[in-house]
């Protein structure tokens, strides 16, 4: 294998690596769910395209020729984690759990949670 | 060069899945538990993926794109039963 390849491969499995990692911990650390949500749906996707890249870049140089194959998980994933992570939001509202403290806008909850339309004078 | 960043990624990774797991046992409400599984699905196709540029094959790929789908149809199954009390209504 060519060196510059393997340069190339190792970064952004490192990137990749990284991202996950960070995407995990922020998982573990935020306090609230509705906090917690956003680690795992935007960091570990990042992750997981750095990782992807690095797969198609070792294919191409096994099999000889270009493979997008491995492009098709990271379109995958761009289009179902959004939807997850909204379903899981939903859920997270049905329950009422509750925000952290700071939260702002707090009253507005139980109209998101009716799928009604806010009140006109209740954003600050 | 490439083996060493393959075992650093896969100790990157495995660590991650470990505080996945951790929020997965510990989390206070069960939307969490249904993050964490959809995050350690996500760790385990890239743990798959290293895999199999480790093992210098093609194979792992399939199984990757199998766990992709699984993991977003299984979240997509348990939010909707616990929103609407069924999943195919």
């Amino acid at each position: 294998m060519p060196f510059y390849l393997e340069i190339i491969i190792s970064v952004s499995l490192l990137t990749g690596g990284v991202f996950l990692l960070v995407g995990s911990y922020g998982l573990v650390r935020l306090p609230d769910i509705y906090m917690r949500l956003h680690s795992p749906t935007k960091a570990s996707t990042l992750g997981i395209t750095g990782v992807l890249i690095a797969s198609m870049f070792f294919q191409s140089h096994l099999k000889g020729f270009l493979s997008i194959q491995e492009l098709l998980i990271t379109l995958f994933l761009f289009i179902t984690a959004p939807v997850a992570a909204n379903m899981i939001a939903k859920t997270a509202l049905h329950h009422s759990n509750k925000p952290a403290e700071k939260t702002q806008n707090q009253a507005l909850m139980d109209t998101i949670r009716d799928r009604e339309s806010p009140p006109s004078n209740s954003i600050k | 060069m490439l083996n060493i960043t393959i075992i650093a990624v896969a100790i990157c990774i495995c660590i991650a899945l470990i505080l996945n797991l951790w929020r997965l046992l510990k989390g206070p409400t069960i939307s969490d538990r249904i993050l964490a599984l959809d995050t350690m699905y996500i760790n385990a196709i890239a743990l798959i993926l290293l895999y199999g540029i480790h093992a210098r094959s093609s194979l792992y790929f399939e199984a990757a794109v199998l766990i992709a789908m699984l993991g977003f149809v299984s979240t997509a199954a348990l939010c909707k039963y616990l929103l609407r009390g069924d999943i195919i209504e």
